[in-house]
Formats: structure tokens, sequence, C-alpha cells
């Protein structure tokens, strides 16, 4: 009896200065979620340990690493031989880019089947799109690190593109590079920024739960939660929801570390980097790919950069492309069938973008790419005018009762 | 609801695989795969054989090819003893600190060192070697699709070009390297090295070895990072059915 | 519902579900703590026995000469007859670490080999120049807090400790100690 109160105590002493106590219960344990979400929700907290995880991995890595041209790729092999459990903080690192692509990428398809992105979560999704742009730039500038000849190759590849910038161009690539081309400046400042970026990721995280916060959840069904009735306390159903779904999430990324650590790179990249040596086959880690295709599906250098980071930038817009009122893809029937073949579209930008531009792969990525922009540009503004919804339940504690159809 | 879910997260994992794939199907001819006791989950090193393929190193590659990555000490893990790996790095010479005098002279190798190249600088290699440059193996095994499979492809694929086929001066016809041309030789012939432990040595075995310890230089982990997996695979799948389990105990509380 | 917890009327069997998967999370988690921690340790290159050879000939009777060993510096000192009869003569009971002079000179009494760290709070002693102090039993004079040691590199004044410490090492020939390692 004593002990509790004690306990209480301390815990009722720091939450009169400093409310965490107060803040955590509020907004982890009686914070009121829809009790229907599925699988699809988990992507959020996963993406969250991920990028915990990847900070973690990255400092112990730190330790060790050295930002030198000279030393950079011998470091690496130093960390994966003599370190102790180098070799498992590398791969777990190396792994979990990947992880975090996957597990963001599911993520945002989530938000875009059931309508998240709609009023009044469009900053929320907006800051999702910002945290993609600053994990794709740490992404791409931690891949440089090792100093392999695809680290050199796809950054000189890469950063060659903001040449296209009018008058500016060519003065640009240099203040990036530090340089004449890739070498030590730009090494040695990436290392800096791939440090740094991560935490901008975390602040932004911050702001993205807090704009969560203000609404709730979305739900598969789309449609608002009324009641009590169509909520749970986030513990201990999602809690102990999410905790499984890291469970599946570990597994699956310490079979890849275990067992097949270099599935998701590139051999090029064991070969330290050479600027006289192009390789046969410059190809960006399978999360650029899909980008890379678009890149490379108009032949005009300017026009590919354009449209590049247009296939970003249009999701920020994403709210105001699509009006209709109607979330969840569930009572969309055409939109439904349109969303697929867009996700379809993606899939073939991926598989295009690892091929050599030209033949199929590049009429494919050609066609993929106008369809990826169509869904945005086109399909999501006339379905919100033309599409006739399905109508939607009552609510989320009976879903499967619908009210007389209202007339519009 | 939860079907096209699923169906999602198949069609993108068949994707991917699909991506990465290609990288292996891009090649015209398909390398073949050898049964190597290191292949699974449960893959070890064959210690007898690595020690075969570091006698082909040392006796046959290392006139051209460095491996700066390995250090003499690592050399245990083959199954040397502490003495055994002195007397194998005091064969070889290193560079000294500077002495007195300012001079650099060579001194025998100890454990502690990584091991030299044969050339003093990457110009120098190419003028021993028609101006082609003799990659250093330490990472060979990882650097190139399929590994070990390729490099044993490529040692016992040196063949007569086919008819028409025009091969450059210096060059050699070569069934699996990119472009078919190659500036290295073919290195192995039959019974070229006399193995210690009796085993027949020809072209296939010792391509076979010094894949197989090329395999160890690239990844001197692999055995304990195997273990580890299967104790973690083991642990995480118990901890994630047993998640699971709790999971559908909490929610069956409540109509959903 | 419950036979085992009576006190704990609400407990059932899916507490104890919840109990066991709560545990093996918790050692699981503590388990994936261990290699981060120990990437800190010394890496296997650092560990590998580093060993320096010195080349010795050039040392004069009563001259000291300070080399670099695992990033410390090393005293080398070839002492002269007076002060190996004066380690040899100290009384053992007077030291504040007792230690022989013969057990501090494995090889010959005239090498004395120690690491030239003061065992107190890490400064390096003055000592191997003639011109430096050497206190008052003519070995090192450490300046930071006023150490003293004597010809065989025992703490005579502290505030140190214990002696300075002696590394392993083998005169592989007559012109030549290896700093690092005893065979």
């Amino acid at each position: 009896m004593t002990k509790e109160t004690k306990k209480g105590g301390v815990i009722n002493w720091i939450d009169e200065r400093l409310p965490i106590f107060w803040f955590i219960n509020k907004e982890l344990v009686e914070y009121a979620t829809p009790k229907n979400l599925n699988y699809m929700w988990n992507f959020g907290s996963l993406a969250g340990i991920v990028l915990v995880v990847m900070i973690g991995s990255g400092i112990f890595l730190a330790m060790h690493y050295t930002p030198h041209v000279d030393f950079a790729f011998n470091s690496v092999e130093h960390i994966m031989r003599d370190v102790n459990y180098g070799w498992l903080i590398r791969y777990m690192h190396m792994n979990g880019a990947s992880m975090f692509f996957i597990v963001v990428y599911l993520h945002m398809l989530r938000g875009l089947y059931y309508g998240s992105y709609k009023a009044p979560r469009e900053l929320l999704w907006i800051l999702g799109v910002v945290i993609l742009l600053l994990m794709m730039a740490t992404a791409f500038m931690g891949y440089v690190l090792p100093w392999g000849q695809m680290s050199f190759w796809g950054a000189t590849v890469i950063t060659n593109l903001f040449s296209v910038i009018p008058f500016f161009g060519e003065a640009i690539v240099q203040w990036l590079w530090g340089g004449f081309s890739i070498d030590n400046p730009t090494l040695n400042r990436f290392f800096a920024l791939h440090y740094l970026l991560p935490f901008l990721i975390v602040g932004v995280v911050a702001l993205h739960l807090v704009a969560l916060h203000m609404f709730g959840s979305n739900n598969p069904l789309g449609i608002d939660k009324k009641t009590k009735e169509d909520t749970l306390p986030f513990h201990p159903y999602y809690t102990v929801k999410d905790c499984f779904g890291l469970g599946v999430l570990v597994t699956i990324w310490g079979f890849f570390i275990f067992f097949a650590p270099n599935f998701f790179g590139e051999p090029d990249n064991y070969i330290p980097a050479d600027p006289l040596v192009t390789p046969q086959h410059i190809v960006p880690e399978w999360y650029f790919l899909p980008f890379y295709a678009i890149l490379r599906s108009v032949p005009n250098k300017a026009m590919g950069v354009a449209l590049m980071f247009s296939a970003v930038f249009v999701l920020f817009v994403l709210p105001w492309l699509d009006k209709s009122p109607v979330r969840s893809g569930k009572f969309r029937p055409i939109f439904k069938y349109v969303f697929w073949v867009w996700v379809l579209a993606c899939l073939t930008l991926g598989w295009s973008g690892a091929q050599q531009p030209e033949g199929w792969p590049l009429i494919m990525g050609r066609i993929a790419t106008f369809c990826y922009f169509f869904y945005f540009l086109a399909a999501l503004p006339l379905l919100s005018r033309y599409e006739r919804p399905l109508p939607l339940p009552e609510s989320i504690s009976r879903p499967n009762s619908f009210p007389a159809h209202k007339v519009k | 609801m939860k079907f096209r879910s699923y169906n999602a997260i198949w069609l993108v994992c068949a994707i991917i695989l699909g991506v990465v794939d290609k990288a292996a199907a891009e090649e015209l001819v398909t390398i073949p795969s050898q049964a190597w006791t290191f292949n699974g989950p449960f893959g070890t090193f064959d210690k007898a054989q690595l020690q075969r393929g570091f006698q082909i190193y040392r006796e046959v590659c290392s006139a051209c090819h460095a491996t700066k990555l390995l250090s003499y000490r690592n050399l245990s893990a083959l199954g040397f003893s502490e003495a055994e790996v002195k007397a194998i790095a005091h064969k070889d010479s290193v560079p000294a600190v500077p002495n007195d005098q300012g001079e650099i002279v060579d001194r025998p190798a100890l454990p502690s060192d990584h091991l030299h190249g044969p050339y003093a600088n990457p110009q120098a290699a190419r003028a021993a070697n028609n101006g082609a440059l003799p990659p250093d193996l330490t990472l060979m095994a990882n650097a190139r699709h399929g590994g070990p499979d390729y490099i044993h492809a490529y040692l016992t694929g040196y063949r007569d070009p086919p008819e028409g086929f025009k091969v450059g001066e210096g060059m050699h016809y070569n069934t699996f390297f990119h472009g078919n041309q190659t500036a290295m030789a073919p290195p192995l012939t039959d019974g070229q090295v006399t193995y210690s432990d009796g085993t027949n040595a020809t072209v296939d075995q010792m391509a076979q070895d010094v894949a197989a310890y090329l395999m160890w230089a690239a990844n001197p982990h692999m055995e304990e990072r195997k273990q580890m997996g299967v104790m973690v695979t083991l642990y995480m799948i118990i901890l994630t059915t047993l998640l699971y389990l709790t999971m559908k105990r909490i929610w069956s509380r409540v109509e959903h | 519902m419950s036979t085992r917890k009576e006190l704990n009327p609400g407990a059932t069997r899916r507490d104890f579900l919840v109990l066991t998967t709560t545990a093996l999370g918790v050692v699981g988690t503590a388990t994936l703590i261990y290699p981060f921690i120990s990437s800190m340790n010394p890496a296997a290159d650092v560990l590998a026995m580093a060993t320096v050879d010195i080349d010795v000939s050039n040392i004069a009777v009563g001259q000291a000469i300070t080399v670099m060993w695992r990033g410390k510096p090393v005293f080398i000192k070839r002492r002269t007859e007076e002060e190996i009869k004066e380690a040899r003569d100290v009384n053992l009971s007077l030291l504040a670490d007792p230690e022989p002079d013969a057990e501090r000179t494995p090889y010959k009494p005239e090498w004395l080999i120690i690491i030239g760290i003061c065992t107190h709070l890490g400064c390096v002693p003055l000592g191997q120049k003639p011109s430096d102090p050497h206190g008052q039993y003519g070995g090192w004079f450490c300046p930071c807090h006023g150490s003293q040691y004597d010809t065989s590199g025992r703490v005579r004044v502290g505030p140190a400790p214990k002696n300075l410490v002696v590394p392993p090492y083998k005169f592989i020939n007559d012109k030549t100690v290896r700093i690092g390692s005893e065979t």
C-alpha cells in the first residue's frame, strides 16, 4: 500500500512540473483509436521504430567510419572484419534502409487507398511527404559513404542533374560538390549531412504525430468516429498489435541480415570507387528505381529532371486533386480499380528503372510514367467529380448498417 | 478487404524479387551453381578446402593479385596454429617504418600486418601486365554476380573462341567474362600444385578450392552470421507467435 | 478461471501469456544491446599484439631513449654499474610497491625497459635527458604531482601508487629488442 502511494508520489511530483506521464497516458494509453484498423495501419509505428534503429546503428557505425576518400572503403571493411559485431551493425543499417522504404511505401499506399490525405488531414499528409524527401536525401548520401563504384557513380549521375537549372546550374553543382567532381569535399559533407538529416526527420515525425492526434487516425471505412463504441483505447489493443507487427518486421529484417545481407545491394559497390572506370550498369538502390525510370523516360535531360522531381511534388498537392468527399477506396468502385492500375504502374516503373533504357523497358517505362501522372492530374480530379460512390455505413461500430440513401 | 492488403504485399515482393533478379538474368550465359559447403542457412566453410584454396592463392594468384584487406592473423580461421601463422607471415616482406637514416627497408611480416600486394602501386602492376590491372581479390566473391560460382566458372571457362570471334591482342577468350575477352591468361593447369592433403589437383578442383577461399576472404564472419541467424530466427518465430496469441487474447474482449 | 493466483483474483491465463511474452521480449531487447556495447571495445586489429622492434646498438651506457609502443612512450635505459647497484641494494620493505630489480630486468641488468607513464594520473615523467630533474633517487621525476622513481623505475615518493610498468619484451638479438611480445 505504502509502495504504491510512494510511486504515485514521485510520478505526481514529476508530472506537476513536467507533465510527461499525463502526456503519455493521454496520447499513448487512452488515445481513442478506431477499433476497425487493419494491418495496413501498422506501418506508421514500424517506420518510427526503424528510424530509431537506423539512428542507433548509424551512431555506432560512425564511431569506426572515416569519411575520407583514401580511408572510407577500408574503414567500412574494418568495421566488417575487425570491429566486434561490426558486421552485424553494418548489415543492420544497410538492410534497415531497405526496410525503411518498404515500410514507408506501404504506409503511403495505405494513405492513398483509404484517403488519409483528405480533409482535415492534409497537413499530416504533407508532413509525411516532407519526411519522404528527407529520407530520400539521407539514403542517397548514405549510399555514397562506403565509397564503392556505385557510391561514386550514382552520386556523379544524380548530382550532375542539378546542372539543368538555368543560369546557375553549373555553379550549383560545383557548390554541391565542393569541387569540380565528386571527391573528398563531397564525401566529407555528405557524411556530416547524413548524420544530421535523421534528426531533422525525428523533428518532422514529431510534427506528423501532433497533426495526427489533432483529429485521430483514419480507418478502413473512411468515416469519422462518432461515439465511444467506435473506438478503443490505444493501449493495450494497438500497442500489442503494433508489437506483433514489429515481431513480423524484425523476423523479416533478420532474415535479410543473417541469410541474404547483400540481397538489396549491388555487387559493384564492393569495388573501391574509381573515377576512371564507369560500371557497365549504373543502378540506384531499388527504392529509387521508379524515380530513375521517370527521369529516363524522356530524352530531354531538363524535362527528365523536372518530371522526376514532379513525381514527388505532385504528392504535396494530392489533397487538392482528389476532392471526393468519400475517403476510403472501399466505397469508390472505379477509384479502386484505377488505384490498383496506378500501383501496377509504380511497380512497372521500378522494373523499368533497373533495365537499360532501351527497347521494351523504355516503352513500358514511358507508359507507366504517363499512368503515374495521369492518376494524380487527371483520374483523381475526374473521379472526384463524376464517380458515384457506394453508400457509406452508419458508423464504425455499425459497419453493416446503411442509413437511407440520401439524395445528393 | 484483408485479401486485398495481402495481395498488394505479395505483388510488391514478387516485383522486387523480379527487379533484383534481373541482374542475374542479364548475364547472357547462366553461371553453373556449385554445391558449396557454405550454401544455405546452415552452411559452413570446409577448413581443409580453405587451406587448399589459400595454397592456390599463394602459389598461383599472389604473383599478380593482392588481398590487402586480409591480415595474416585472419588465417588462423583456416585452422592454422599461431606458430604456423607466424611462419606464413615471416615468409613475406613488408616495408618497415623509416629507419634512423630515413630509409624504408623491408622487414619480415608479422601476423598483425595486412597481406602486402605484389606491386608497389597500380602503375607498377599495369607495367608488369600489359596495361591491365590485376584487381585485389579480397572482396571478389562479393563484387561479382554469382560470387564464388562466378569465380569458379571464370577460372574453368577458358575455351577456344568460337568461329568468327576475333580475340584482341594479348586477350583470351572466356565463356563467362563480360564481353568474353579477358586479359588474364588461363592461370590453372592440371597438377600445377601439389596439395599437402593429397587431393588431386585438377583445374576444376583448384578452381573450387580457391573460389571457396575467396568466399571466406570476402566474408570471414559468414559462419558466425548464419549461426546467429538461426538462433535469432527461432527466437523471433517463438516471440512473434506469442505476440500473436497475446494480441488475440486481448482483442477477444471486444467486439470487432 | 485461475488456480494459481488466489491473491490476484483478476489474473487469468491471459496474464500468464502476457507475462511470458513480455519477459521474452525484454530478454531479446537486452540481448540486442550487447553487440552495440561490445563494438566499442578495442577492435581485432587493435588487439592484435602490436609490437615494435627497436635497434638499441647505438645507445651508450648511461643513455636513455624514448620510443612509442601502442601509443605510449617507452623508456629504454642502458644503466651504468652504479645505477644497477643502487637499484639492487634497495631494501624491498621500504618500497610502496615492492619488486626486486632483477624481476624488472629479465634480459640483462643493464637494460631497463619501462612504460613512461606515471602510475598516478598518466603524465610522462622527466628523467630521460641528463639535464632533466631525476628526483632524489636518480631515476625519474614526475612534474605533475611530484612522484619520484628510482633507477629501477620503482616509485619512491608518491602520490603514484605503483612502479612504472614493465611491458612484455624480448631481445631478438643483441642489437634489437621487440617490445610487445615475450615470445
